[in-house]
């Protein structure tokens, strides 16, 4: 007897959708428009399976035409670019290899490091949240993430970081999984070195 | 780059012609207005690298660049 009733309402709910549906894209028409925005707003609410996934695609074409090649590279075989930090820790340094290099990642904390032995020296979370009154339901695509990452830091690295929340390494990041990409990173760089050579000792 | 949609084509236009250049000056105002970071990817000149120049006014605005582009400005997270 329950087992039926349910069914009856089950069936009852179904049929009723179209008409529900319908009653709510009327209001919507019929409601008043506040303003531009608010009915930009109203657009976002509906749900879009594949407006994240072509905002992605989008990013991506932006950061790569943005980025160095070797970046662009870095990003689309390992997940994240290595940016080279601007400061010398002394003026005999100024000029030669970076000192050190940020690690960024999509939608997690910028990390600093010494390219030079591997040491993991901080964690600096940073977000670009949404401006425009969204509520801040929405987050940029993982790539605009990281074109945001390196437009910050290759223009200016000191206000991204004055800006950004520092931790030391671990707080969100395993370091164990931060020191595999720079194995990684090392591994991809000698066979993009031993690519490149090929052709050239090819001649 | 708009959260949730990614980039948005904002405004576009022939800075050398007077009204392209009103329109996308009030646009470059709008969005700083509305708290946004610009920025121009350019190479540098020395490294012959890509990097990016932020801008903060319309006419720091390199004369060869094509696009800025306008992102939320970075908080801790």
């Amino acid at each position: 007897m329950l087992l039926a009733l349910l069914a009856l309402a089950l069936i009852a709910v179904v049929l009723a959708m179209p008409l529900a549906v319908r009653r709510l894209e009327q209001w919507r028409a019929e409601r008043p428009r506040r303003s531009e925005r608010g009915a930009a707003h109203s657009l976002d609410d509906l749900y879009d399976p594949g407006r994240e996934r072509r905002a992605e695609q989008r990013a991506r074409e932006l950061l790569r035409s943005c980025v160095n090649e070797e970046e662009w590279g870095m990003y689309r075989d390992l997940g994240f670019i290595r940016v080279a930090g601007r400061h010398a820790r002394r003026e005999i340094d100024r000029g030669a290899r970076s000192a050190y290099a940020y690690l960024v990642y999509p939608h997690k904390p910028i990390v600093a490091y010494v390219p030079q032995t591997g040491q993991l020296l901080s964690e600096y979370c940073v977000e670009f949240p949404d401006l425009t009154g969204g509520g801040g339901r929405h987050r940029l695509p993982a790539s605009d993430d990281v074109l945001a990452k390196w437009m910050a830091l290759t223009s200016d690295e000191d206000r991204v970081i004055r800006r950004a929340n520092m931790h030391l390494i671990g707080r969100q990041l395993d370091p164990a999984r931060v020191r595999r990409d720079l194995w990684r990173l090392a591994e991809w760089e000698r066979r993009r070195g031993d690519r490149q050579q090929v052709p050239q000792s090819q001649r | 780059m708009k959260p949730g949609h990614g980039e948005v084509l904002l405004a576009e236009g022939d800075p050398s012609v007077q009204e392209d250049e009103e329109r996308l000056v009030e646009e470059f105002r709008r969005q700083l207005d509305e708290g946004m970071w610009a920025a121009v990817p350019v190479t540098n000149s020395g490294s012959g690298r890509r990097e990016a120049q932020m801008v903060k006014d319309f006419a720091d605005i390199p004369p060869e660049s094509e696009r800025v582009i306008f992102f939320p400005r970075a908080s801790g997270g």
